[in-house]
């Protein structure tokens, strides 16, 4: 077919070009693929080498390594903590998700839901979540129902948003499509609109997630007896800044890991666009 | 008609109409009464400029949209919602980019919840009628514009539908694949000899194609022409458009629109 030999010289050409500057420079890929890493060992380097220089004490700004020691010396600690503060976030975020899913699928398919509820959704927004904190707790107690609750009001709005953009984002020509097979409304969308708001609801998950891990540990900051939070507060009131370091890294890793957790689920479960196999 | 097997649905169109509601009280009257026999194993083409309503015609053969009067049967059944004798192609190739092109054409078989197996083998053979065999592993974004539509089509043709609906299927490929199209086009319907209606703006390709074209002009919309064409069959590319009868039914297409300032006479 002519077409087809068309494309196979098109590629063809394609990787020839690519073979050829990657002989040309043959540092640059390698450059490419570990510059993020180059550059966090370059500045946690300068940050090593910085601090004794500058005189600064330990109380202050202790160095990376120290935190790094401190923190494979406090692992249990940080894990007991850590399992709560992952405990509050894993429910608030699936909380979010349980709500948030159904609430989306309610504003795209009835447009007088979607009327009504989108400027409360929207009021509700707006309000800083941390400001709901002590309120929180003043109803809840000091358990972990305020944590949970406000990872949960944090992390549901992205939910919301992003999988009812993702749905309202289809191609009409597709329902279209799917509908001259004889299709009705609950084949059309496990077939074609949940497929391809899939990208956009993991897009909101990523961020819901991230999101969750700040309000549980704000929560947390407010009245709590556990959690990495807890834990930072109770360094910091005892000068101990390399443990409230140790602290923030764990933290931000668990939010690093909840992302990957779901950037791994969404590889699985969807196909990328533009990423040819 | 070249058909050697009798696998063509009939369509008689009678008194149709459709009418847009908008929201100032100006309904369009996108078709205007129209009346309509097509004979099984034809293939038939519609051509008329934007919005003279043969998009609109095709959406109501396929059961997409319900006429505001008139009726529509296919072998004798009224059309009121899709019908399984119907496959349709449209104008870009609608491929869910999830799927594989096998799975991408299995779609309509799963959503009839057909035994899928058992199709498998029969859209492996049309994808190896239309060049592209041995693709069936592929994602849609590793094909080009053109390989995409014949799997389109390919998905249209799965169920061996008495008639294929074609909404302007060639009009976002470049002159050289829609060429190719064409002629398989021709290649595929010779040998399935089901009923095409056949949407297009191209005239030249309405010709080259059809044993009937339809002339449409817009506001309201209706057949201005219902022109017979008598070239010998299978046509073939150069010969055809070298034909003298071919340039006097394009000549006489042309002449309708430049009678009604679609087209002005240069």
């Amino acid at each position: 077919m002519a077409s087809t030999d068309v494309i196979g010289a098109g590629q063809a050409q394609k990787k020839q070009g690519n073979n050829m500057s990657s002989k040309k420079k043959s540092r640059g890929p390698w450059l490419e693929r570990y510059s993020a890493l180059i550059l966090a060992i370059v500045l946690l380097g300068a940050w090593q080498i910085l601090v004794p220089l500058s005189g600064l004490s330990e109380f202050v700004l202790p160095t990376p390594l120290a935190i790094a020691s401190r923190i494979v010396n406090e692992l249990p600690l940080l894990a007991t903590h850590g399992y709560v503060t992952l405990f509050e976030v894993v429910v608030g975020f699936a909380m979010g998700v349980l709500v948030g899913i159904p609430l989306a699928l309610s504003i795209f398919y009835s447009r007088a839901f979607e009327r009504a509820i989108y400027p409360i959704l929207v009021a509700l927004q707006t309000v800083p979540k941390v400001a709901l904190a002590p309120l929180l707790v003043l109803y809840l107690g000091y358990g972990w129902a305020p944590k949970i609750t406000l990872a949960f009001l944090i992390s549901f709005f992205p939910i919301v948003i992003s999988t009812v953009v993702g749905l309202q984002s289809l191609d009409k020509n597709l329902v279209n499509l799917v509908r001259s097979m004889g299709a009705g409304e609950w084949q059309t969308f496990f077939k074609v609109r949940l497929p391809a708001a899939l990208p956009n609801i993991f897009g909101g998950f990523k961020v819901a997630v991230s999101l969750a891990v700040i309000g549980a540990v704000i929560g947390e900051y407010v009245a709590a007896e556990r959690g990495l939070g807890y834990l930072q507060l109770q360094a910091n009131s005892q000068f101990d800044t390399t443990l409230n370091f140790a602290t923030v890294v764990a933290i931000s890793g668990l939010g690093v890991m909840l992302y990957f957790i779901i950037d791994t689920i969404e590889a699985r479960v969807t196909y990328k666009r533009d990423s040819a196999k | 008609m070249s058909a050697t097997t009798q696998t063509g649905a009939a369509v008689d169109i009678s008194r149709l109409s459709k009418i847009y509601k908008t929201r100032e009280d100006d309904d369009v009257l996108a078709l205007d009464k129209i009346d309509l026999k097509i004979e099984p194993g034809s293939f038939v083409a519609v051509v008329g400029p934007s919005g003279c309503g043969k998009s609109t015609l095709l959406s109501l053969l396929a059961g997409l949209t319900p006429a505001s009067t008139g009726s529509i049967a296919i072998d004798g059944d009224g059309v009121s919602r899709p019908h399984p004798k119907t496959g349709v192609v449209f104008q870009s190739d609608l491929l869910l980019y999830w799927r594989t092109v096998l799975d991408n054409i299995l779609l309509p078989i799963e959503i009839k919840k057909l035994d899928v197996a058992k199709y498998k083998t029969r859209a492996e053979e049309l994808l190896a009628q239309v060049g592209l065999e041995g693709f069936g592993n592929k994602y849609p974004s590793e094909l080009s514009g053109g390989m995409r539509q014949r799997v389109a089509i390919c998905r249209a043709l799965i169920q061996e539908p008495g008639l294929l609906l074609m909404d302007e299927p060639f009009g976002a490929l470049d002159a050289l694949t829609r060429e190719q199209m064409i002629m398989d086009l021709q290649s595929m319907w010779l040998r399935l000899g089901n009923t095409v209606l056949f949407i297009t703006h191209g005239i030249d390709e309405a010709v080259f194609l059809a044993d009937r074209v339809l002339v449409m002009s817009p506001r309201p919309g209706r057949v201005d022409l219902d022109l017979k064409i008598d070239l010998p069959r299978p046509r073939q590319w150069s010969k055809t458009h070298e034909d003298k009868d071919y340039h006097g039914y394009v000549r006489q297409i042309r002449a309708i629109f430049e009678a009604k300032g679609i087209l002005v006479a240069h």
